[in-house]
């Protein structure tokens, strides 16, 4: 087992526990321990854009201290820290670079750090779970395969927090492949679509579902006219934006067959084989297993 | 009144005081001449009626304490905050939900915690504050209702915090819907409650409410105090 700091992010513990679930048991089955540390707190959500941004740096840099007091107790074997959440991703990754980057900004930062025993390094590494599973080979996944998802057609739906700003991205910005890769090493078929990197609305969602249901309409209807019968994602706003609020796009846009949306660590658990709790399908609307039954994927 | 500790210069208010430097805040001021008819009330560090803020001459820090408990520093200047404002919705707890949703659509604001721990520098019972407000934000209500367990709701986290959450309201909601929902009733309150409506403890409330003064304060002196 290697042992590899985790940062979960708060949507991993509500709406997007099937998120969680299904990672902590694939990463298990591929040797790999996550490591939560006892205190965390929110990632800091949306990188500031204005300068003046150093109070949006506080709970960022925070986070990673904690990743760092995990390696000083020796409780991981790595500087890297693994999330999930594209935005938790995203907001380290990018506050890890301003602090290593900015000295007069990491001053700041530092300045304003109340009631830390140290002060954070600048020493840890902020990757995405796919990133892990990159780095360990996919031929590795393709090992940890019982149950080849033949057959079935998967969108890789990227968004924008995974791939952009470049250099912050786990890919090439324009030119992705992280997700096609999963898909071949999981025996699944990956289907490209124009729309795989486009916004998916975020949290206009929360007063304007008009915009991200017009979105949401394009980016599952383009998948859907590629071939593809589901699309897999790494963000849980995502995934609500294009899962549960096919409702609101129904409203607007009377031809519209709803398609599953589920997290890649879903479908990486089904291809394991670790069963329902793993798998967490019950957690996603619309449902994806009547589908994956139909494939034959999942039993009756 | 003798004292044979040395004297400190403290600054109520602005007003410079020469007190002796083995009293609390509390008791140099009343040494000082002040009158307390707010912002004093156990004296014990219980009731948290008592916030004070300080800044010592030459610190750019400006801190936090209960002034019951804190004892004086030579050049502290110091003023109290019997109160602070502070929104508390109201809620009927029998039909809320232990989870985030619950937190957030009792305490939005909630949700501008920038996790700078302003709030925990301020708490004088060095509660680990902003660590209960991001459990909260994550619905983990049994850890927020254990760190902000020792609250005496005070008000110091209030005032500093630059999202202007209310902590300890936050807290207690927190530790509501933990008793209720999560760790649930305890056998023995359960118990007494019985006993209580038995009547086992009538005669001797009876005997308590007849009590004379004096007899009130022979008992109350001669207690048995548990300190188990």
């Amino acid at each position: 087992m290697t042992r590899l700091a985790y940062y979960p992010g708060c949507t991993l513990k509500t709406k997007a526990k099937n998120f969680e679930d299904s990672t902590l048991a694939t990463a298990e089955k591929l040797g790999i321990e996550l490591v939560e540390p006892e205190r965390w707190n929110c990632c800091g959500t949306v990188h500031s854009l204005s300068t003046d941004d150093v109070m949006h740096h506080l709970a960022p840099v925070r986070n990673l201290l904690r990743m760092e007091e995990l390696r000083d107790a020796g409780k991981v074997d790595s500087r890297q820290v693994v999330t999930l959440c594209a935005m938790c991703y995203n907001t380290l990754k990018r506050s890890n670079t301003v602090f290593n980057t900015d000295s007069d900004r990491r001053k700041k930062i530092r300045d304003n750090m109340y009631k830390e025993e140290k002060e954070y390094s600048g020493n840890v590494e902020v990757v995405h779970y796919l990133e892990t599973l990159r780095e360990m080979g996919w031929d590795k996944v393709k090992e940890a395969v019982v149950k080849p998802l033949t057959g079935l057609k998967v969108a890789p739906y990227y968004g924008c927090l995974l791939l952009r700003p470049r250099g912050t991205g786990i890919d090439d910005t324009d030119n992705p492949t992280i997700m096609e890769d999963l898909l071949e090493a999981l025996g699944a078929e990956a289907v490209g679509f124009a729309y795989s990197q486009k916004c998916c609305g975020s949290y206009n969602t929360v007063h304007m579902k008009d915009v991200v249901a017009d979105l949401a309409y394009k980016i599952l209807n383009h998948a859907a006219e590629e071939g593809a019968e589901m699309l897999i994602t790494a963000c849980p706003l995502c995934e609500y934006n294009l899962g549960p609020m096919q409702s609101e796009v129904e409203k607007k846009h009377p031809v519209f067959d709803s398609i599953p949306v589920v997290y890649f660590t879903q479908l990486m658990a089904l291809a394991f084989g670790l069963g329902e709790e793993a798998t967490a399908f019950t957690g996603n609307t619309p449902d994806p297993r009547p589908l994956l039954r139909e494939k034959g994927l999942l039993e009756e | 009144m003798e004292n044979n500790a040395e004297y400190v210069t403290i600054y109520v208010m602005g007003k410079k005081h020469e007190v002796p430097g083995d009293l609390t805040i509390m008791k140099a001021m009343e040494y000082a001449g002040h009158q307390f008819t707010r912002g004093a009330g156990c004296r014990g560090g219980f009731c948290g009626a008592c916030a004070t803020i300080y800044r010592k001459k030459g610190s750019y820090k400006l801190e936090g304490a209960l002034a019951c408990q804190k004892i004086v520093e030579d050049g502290m200047y110091i003023a109290q905050i019997p109160f602070s404002p502070a929104e508390k919705t109201t809620y009927e707890l029998d039909e809320l939900r232990p989870d985030a949703n619950t937190m957030l659509e009792y305490y939005p604001e909630l949700s501008r915690c920038l996790a700078c721990n302003t709030c925990t520098k301020a708490c004088p019972q060095d509660i680990m504050v902003m660590d209960y407000v991001q459990a909260s934000l994550r619905g983990d209500i049994e850890q927020a209702a254990k760190l902000s367990f020792d609250c005496i709701s005070c008000g110091l986290c209030a005032v500093r915090c630059p999202a202007e959450i209310v902590p300890y309201n936050v807290g207690q909601l927190a530790r509501r819907l933990y008793a209720k929902y999560i760790d649930g009733p305890s056998q023995h309150v359960l118990d007494r409650v019985e006993e209580v409506e038995e009547g086992k403890y009538d005669e001797e409330i009876t005997r308590l409410m007849k009590a004379s003064k004096e007899e009130l304060s022979e008992l109350y002196n001669n207690r048995e105090i548990d300190l188990k």
